[in-house]
């Protein structure tokens, strides 16, 4: 089991409550979208994943480790198994496509050798081989994004987190994305997808966990946007 | 952790405070002042432990004047009482005739003023040396009373002034200079902020892809230590040589009383730069804590 949430409950400090009894296991090399209403508590399970936040109640198992109760000290080597892709790309305007890249593994103290190896090859999967050298902003939206996945898998995580890596690009910019993360997806790395895209969750054909109002609703193999009425 | 890292740190830490120059000269100008106002009452407490101690030498002894009318036993009473005490050096009895010569040399070139003199003014006395000025009271309370005595008389009193005047001087430069410091830990925090507030998407980023608190904190602290270095170089140069300057002047214009006194730069510098260097590299890096505090909920 990669991802194990169990009984989790998480109020946050102003007594909102984002999310009740969450059971929830995700194995290894699955694809799982999240879906649900903007508010329902995608975002806080996902928080809850990266320890960004802690859970009022119940445990969370990472790698069939319990991550609820790991001290402060421990919580970038829980960071390290778990690569993460943001709606917003945040990737470093003054550096260019191969230094946001290689950013990510200098920070965990990688050599410079392996950096210059596994650079490329991370880019020449996302097709940006070509943009190794540009800025940020000499790049359209999906080619942001694929920087961002490239900065997110290059060291190579059990896990891919995205929080709705599609919601800033269009539809065929957001098929470009898919793929990739479905490719990433059958090299073993199993992927957690946040998502608001009715027609990628129906075209993908991949499990589907719906939350609303912080429960999990649904949970379903193959599964599509909405609950077929 | 790996030696890259550290080297990654080291170099952001100066990337950062370059960057930063414009709020970092602030930094750096108010460490200064802390450490050139505190090398100044170094160097006066050092200057007053000197006097205070050359005092004690110098003073280390009680006269005890007697009475023309003291007879040979009651001096021989006092005496012998005397050399009971614990602390004492040595007891020698100085007769009138003595005293007179000894002012006679002590005045010098003046000396003349005291032919006039028709008969010696100066009493009998026993002069007591003192293994330690701490001693006089004592002994001083243990032999009054005694027949023979007019006046007993030490300095007990010049050297506990000196003493509370260096412990003034101490106090009171202790307390400027941990107001100094706070200060200055206060601004090197706000320069901090700074580097902070503009690198925080990157460090944001470095957070998700699970760089450790040290590696996210180290570049920051790394930054207000050289603050504080420089602060501590600009301030050993300036004390060290802005204090040669007086101690030359003061000793070329001979004052040589009171330069004897002063701490001679040489010596001092060796100190100086060590404690200069510790706190201007304590206070950049409290700074830069106390900065990282608030703004990094890593």
């Amino acid at each position: 089991m990669l991802i194990k949430f169990i009984n989790v409950d998480k109020e946050y400090d102003n007594g909102v409550k984002a999310l009740s009894n969450v059971n929830l296991s995700i194995e290894k090399g699955e694809f799982v979208f999240l879906v649900g209403p903007s508010g329902a508590g995608k975002s806080t399970l996902i928080k809850l994943i990266l320890k960004e936040e802690n859970p009022t109640s119940g445990r969370i198992y990472l790698n069939n480790m319990d991550i609820t109760k790991v001290k402060n000290r421990k919580i970038p080597y829980i960071r390290r198994s778990v690569g993460v892709v943001f709606q917003d790309f945040r990737l470093l305007p003054n550096k260019t496509v191969y230094e946001n890249v290689a950013f990510a593994m200098e920070i965990i103290g990688a050599h410079p050798k392996e950096i210059r190896k596994n650079v490329p090859t991370i880019l020449s999967m996302v097709n940006l081989s070509k943009k190794a050298d540009c800025y940020p902003d000499q790049l359209s939206g999906g080619e942001h994004q694929r920087v961002s996945i490239a900065r997110a898998i290059v060291n190579n995580p059990p896990i891919l987190i995205a929080d709705e890596p599609t919601g800033n690009l269009d539809p065929e910019t957001s098929w470009e994305i898919m793929k990739i993360l479905r490719d990433i997806n059958r090299r073993g790395t199993t992927v957690l997808m946040a998502t608001h895209a009715k027609d990628i969750v129906d075209a993908m054909q991949k499990r589907v966990v719906e939350i609303e109002n912080g429960r999990i609703v649904r949970d379903e193999e193959k599964g599509v946007y909405e609950h077929e009425v | 952790m790996k030696f890259r890292l550290i080297k990654n740190i080291i170099k952001q830490g100066f990337q950062g405070m370059w960057r930063n120059k414009g709020m970092g000269l602030a930094s750096v100008t108010s460490i200064t002042a802390v450490l050139i106002i505190l090398g100044l009452v170094f160097i006066m407490i050092l200057s007053l432990n000197n006097i205070v101690m050359d005092t004690k030498d110098k003073f280390d002894e009680i006269e005890i004047f007697l009475s023309d009318e003291a007879t040979d036993e009651q001096i021989e009473i006092i005496t012998s009482r005397i050399e009971e005490q614990e602390g004492v050096y040595s007891v020698i009895f100085q007769s009138k005739d003595e005293a007179l010569e000894k002012m006679k040399e002590d005045w010098g070139d003046e000396a003349y003023l005291l032919e006039g003199l028709e008969t010696n003014p100066l009493p009998n006395s026993i002069v007591v040396k003192l293994k330690a000025i701490e001693y006089a009271d004592k002994i001083a309370e243990k032999v009054k009373g005694l027949e023979g005595i007019e006046e007993i008389q030490y300095n007990q009193d010049i050297i506990e002034k000196l003493v509370l005047v260096a412990n003034y001087v101490k106090t009171g430069g202790m307390l400027i200079v941990s107001i100094l410091i706070f200060v200055s830990i206060f601004i090197i925090s706000n320069t901090i902020k700074l580097t902070v507030t503009a690198r925080r998407r990157e460090i944001s980023i470095m957070k998700y892809v699970g760089a450790t608190n040290g590696y996210i904190k180290g570049p920051f602290i790394i930054e207000g230590v050289l603050f504080g270095l420089i602060g501590a170089m600009l301030s050993v140069v300036i004390v060290y040589y802005g204090y040669e300057y007086f101690f030359n002047a003061v000793n070329d214009r001979l004052y040589v009383l009171f330069t004897i006194y002063l701490v001679p730069p040489k010596v001092l510098l060796k100190d100086l730069s060590t404690i200069f260097v510790a706190i201007g590299a304590g206070i950049g890096a409290l700074g830069s804590l106390v900065s990282l505090k608030k703004f990094l909920n890593v």
